[in-house]
């Protein structure tokens, strides 16, 4: 497939649609329900699978290369900053749940809203340095990394 | 056809494309241009598209100055000894001095990095890589760029720059297509930052049918970044350095962890170790500058990636396959045994799916290897990209025209995989570029360089007419044929797609044949894409969907004929592992010490191609 949908999960509510970076999933016009319509071009991101607010979007390996039986699951918090996956093996000998972090600090809180940063100087502007640095690349007070700060010299020309 | 035209006027930063390289440059041109007007105009929706859209498990671009360390020259060595010799040195330096700021950055976003509890620096995987829980790094960096846009339009299809009419070779914004209402978007802008990605899908996949999409760089990766620049005339180099990588075999599930963090490691059919048997008569080809099969005990220089890949494929040539991981040892140990699937949970999914399916557990069998098809891209351990300035402090003459990231075309420049000739950038050098690009865009505006830029309407109306042509075609020529998809009018874009990967594959040196072509193969191969290209002005497209692909489709055909090119000129194999020359099968630094570059004349469609110096700005050792 690789994506389906189950039929009675879906409420055709779109978050999928909204979310492929590959633009196939799709609303089917007689069922009001998701379905994959282009399973060739789908990457198994899963990015769909996570945004599904039902559960109801699944994934079949790849039939030119996966057999069937298999599972893999995903349930992703972006509230409790984590990420939990169950996979099954088609024979049932393993059965593995994982979890993951994926954030360590309240969704987006921590990203400055620069047009309220200080304005940059002109010494800045003509600096080699961008936004926070290089208070961002050091501890200590040292400045960007020059060729000659490294001890270096510039070597146009020379070829080895 | 009666599709609304949408004008976005007085945009001074469009950036085209936020993936990794978009995302920073959206980010950081808020903060020079605080009060300058920054549209993003993105494919797919921001919060996951791109590479990076699954998530990543490393970043692999850091330096750890903070830490003592690495500093970016040694960072320029590893990359241009990788790359066989051939970078841009002063765009990789500059890249690698502000990479760690990037990733800091994103360490107080809330991105979870992994730390090494004895040293309290971050947890490595290798020399140059980090680990971290990255599933969210796309919607984290996502965020950070809608934080810092005017407004952000999702679901756009950029199909051409726009140019200015008062002013040649000069960008003024660019045109495309809503994939959802199928409106003609207009982008009036000062400065346009490229991000829009390298090209999977231009050489025939390894998988087939349904499979098609498991490909190791996203199958929506259509090279747009390559086919918007070339279209504008904007030069290009190092388009024939194109990647093939050793990845786990179907799934392409990565391996620098499992190298790297794990330990495991490669053997053949027989359980023998393989890759040093190739290299001797290896160095006979490439040379003991880039392969010392003697000193490499003490230079402990790694091996390029791509000789590492030569001795793989003639292992297999060989009969000696399958080639296998060797991970039943670290698999013992349940610690590595759950880092190697969060590895791919965190970005390859696919991965674990094929091995649930087929029930290979690596703690009880050593999973099989393969070599992909080639992909292009310049921010991996390839560099295909634009032509751009570098930095004014570090650039000799022949790279410097003012604004860093620049192509040679005004006020349009590049990041990530659109930036020629800085490999190894990754995700987090792939931001850094943006925000480099946003910063030299903000100062060109700032500089007056954007004054006077006229758009006509005949430029804006016959874009127009170009974009939708695909729909009127299959309109026009549908109810010629009862049904079906077999048509004496058209092709669609799926079969424009599965053509161009045939003929990209046998001509220019994909899987089937060992990556291997030859001159002659190589103008057989320009001579169909020619062919092709009158073909593509009779794609036809059902919906907007399907005109979504037939613009995908153009972009690759721009990109493959550009590879193509490069490689005709490259008269040399620079670069065994990933592609060879039959006919010059020698590394030859005499004549070939040096970047290629070329640009397509917009009016004729005709190549010229150049060589440019490589310039060694960092020293060999010092
Ligand atoms: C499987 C995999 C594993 C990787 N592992 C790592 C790793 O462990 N660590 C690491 O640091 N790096 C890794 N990388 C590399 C990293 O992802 C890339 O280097 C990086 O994402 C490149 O950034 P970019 O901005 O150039 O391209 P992308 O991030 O691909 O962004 C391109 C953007 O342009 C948009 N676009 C494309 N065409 C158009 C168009 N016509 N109009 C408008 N928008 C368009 C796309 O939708 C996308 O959003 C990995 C990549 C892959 C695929
Ligand atoms: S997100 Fe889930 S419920 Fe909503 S349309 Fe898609 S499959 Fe259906
Ligand atoms: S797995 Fe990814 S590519 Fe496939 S349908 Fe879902 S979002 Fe799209």
């Amino acid at each position: 497939m690789p994506t389906f949908v189950y039929m009675t999960r879906c409420d055709g509510c779109g978050h999928c649609v909204d979310i492929c970076p590959s633009d196939i999933m799709h609303i089917d016009k007689v069922t009001r329900r998701a379905y994959n319509i282009e399973p060739n071009m789908c990457w198994e991101c899963f990015s769909c699978v996570k945004a599904c607010p039902h559960h109801a979007i699944d994934v079949r390996g790849y039939a030119d290369f996966a057999p069937l039986g298999h599972s893999v699951r995903v349930h992703r918090d972006e509230e409790k900053g984590v990420i939990a996956w169950r996979i099954k093996f088609r024979n049932g000998e393993k059965d593995m749940d994982l979890l993951a972090p994926i954030t360590t600090k309240p969704w987006g809180k921590h990203i400055p809203q620069l047009r309220d940063a200080a304005a940059p100087s002109q010494e800045m502007r003509n600096s080699q340095l961008l936004f926070n640095e290089p208070k961002y690349i050091r501890l200590d007070e040292g400045g960007l990394h020059t060729l000659e700060s490294n001890g270096l010299k510039f070597k146009a020309g020379v070829y080895y | 056809m009666a599709y609304k035209t949408v004008v976005e006027d007085n945009i001074d930063v469009l950036v085209v494309g936020a993936g990794l390289g978009g995302t920073g440059a959206a980010w950081e041109a808020r903060y020079w241009g605080q009060d300058k007007k920054i549209i993003i105009a993105e494919k797919a929706n921001i919060d996951r598209s791109g590479a990076v859209a699954q998530g990543l498990y490393a970043i692999n671009c850091y330096m750890g100055t903070r830490f003592g360390e690495n500093n970016p020259e040694d960072h320029v060595r590893y990359a241009r000894m990788d790359l066989m010799g051939m970078v841009r040195e002063d765009l990789l330096f500059d890249m690698a001095r502000h990479v760690d700021s990037a990733v800091h950055q994103f360490e107080e976003w809330g991105m979870p990095i992994m730390r090494n509890p004895k040293t309290g620096s971050y947890l490595r995987e290798g020399r140059w890589q980090i680990m971290i829980h990255g599933e969210s790094y796309k919607p984290l960096v996502a965020e950070a760029a809608k934080k810092s846009a005017d407004k952000v339009y999702n679901r756009i299809c950029v199909t051409h720059l726009l140019m200015d009419d008062s002013k040649a070779n000069r960008v003024a914004g660019a045109v495309g297509f809503n994939v959802r209402t199928g409106d003609y978007h207009v982008f009036k802008s000062k400065t346009v930052i490229v991000g829009a990605g390298g090209a999977s899908n231009i050489f025939k996949p390894r998988s087939v049918g349904e499979g098609a999409g498991r490909v190791w760089y996203a199958p929506w990766s259509s090279g747009s970044a390559y086919g918007l620049m070339i279209q504008a005339g904007a030069k290009m180099t190092q388009m024939e350095n194109r990647i093939v990588l050793a990845r786990f075999k179907d799934g392409y599930g990565p391996v620098g962890a499992y190298f790297l963090h794990l330990k495991t490691y490669t053997q053949n059919c027989n359980g023998e170790e393989y890759e040093s048997k190739w290299f001797p008569a290896l160095s006979e080809m490439v040379g003991k500058a880039y392969l010392d099969t003697e000193g490499q005990h003490l230079s402990h220089k790694p091996i390029p990636t791509c000789l590492r890949n030569h001795a793989f494929i003639n292992e297999v040539n060989a009969g000696r396959g399958p080639i296998h991981m060797v991970t039943m040892e670290a698999f013992q140990d349940p610690h590595l045994e759950e880092i190697g699937w969060h590895n791919f949970l965190g970005m390859t999914v696919g991965q674990a799916v094929l091995w649930a399916a087929t029930d290979v557990n690596p703690k009880f069998e050593n999973p099989e290897l393969t070599t992909s098809e080639p992909y292009v891209m310049g921010s991996h351990a390839t560099g295909c990209g634009a032509w751009c300035s570098g930095p004014e402090d570090l650039s000799p003459p022949e790279y410097y025209w003012g604004y860093n990231r620049m192509t040679t075309v005004e006020g349009l420049f590049g990041a990530g995989d659109a930036v020629g000739g800085t490999p190894h950038a990754f995700s987090s050098g792939s931001f850094t570029e943006g925000r480099l690009a946003a910063k030299a865009a903000c100062k060109y505006i700032d500089d007056g360089k954007a004054a006077g830029i006229r758009v006509s309407d005949e430029q804006i109306a016959r874009r127009k007419q170009e974009i939708y042509k695909p729909m009127e075609h299959y309109k026009v020529y549908r109810n010629e044929i009862t049904a079906g998809s077999v048509n004496p009018n058209y092709i669609n874009p799926r079969q424009g797609l599965d053509r161009l990967q045939k003929l990209m594959d046998e001509y220019c040196a994909g899987v089937t044949v060992s990556y291997m072509t030859n001159e002659k193969l190589l103008h057989i191969g320009l001579k169909k894409l020619k062919i092709m290209e009158e073909d593509l002005e009779k794609v036809a497209a059902e919906d907007i969907h399907e005109l979504l692909r037939a613009w995908e489709l153009k972009h690759r055909h721009l990109t493959s004929e550009s590879v193509m090119q490069h490689t005709l000129f490259r008269k040399e194999t620079r670069w065994p592992g990933y592609y060879y020359r039959g006919d010059a099968m020698k590394l030859d630094d005499e004549n070939w010490h040096v970047l290629t570059v070329s640009r397509r004349d917009p009016q004729t469609g005709e190549y010229t191609m150049e060589k440019a110096p490589c310039y060694h700005i960092v020293g060999k050792d010092d």
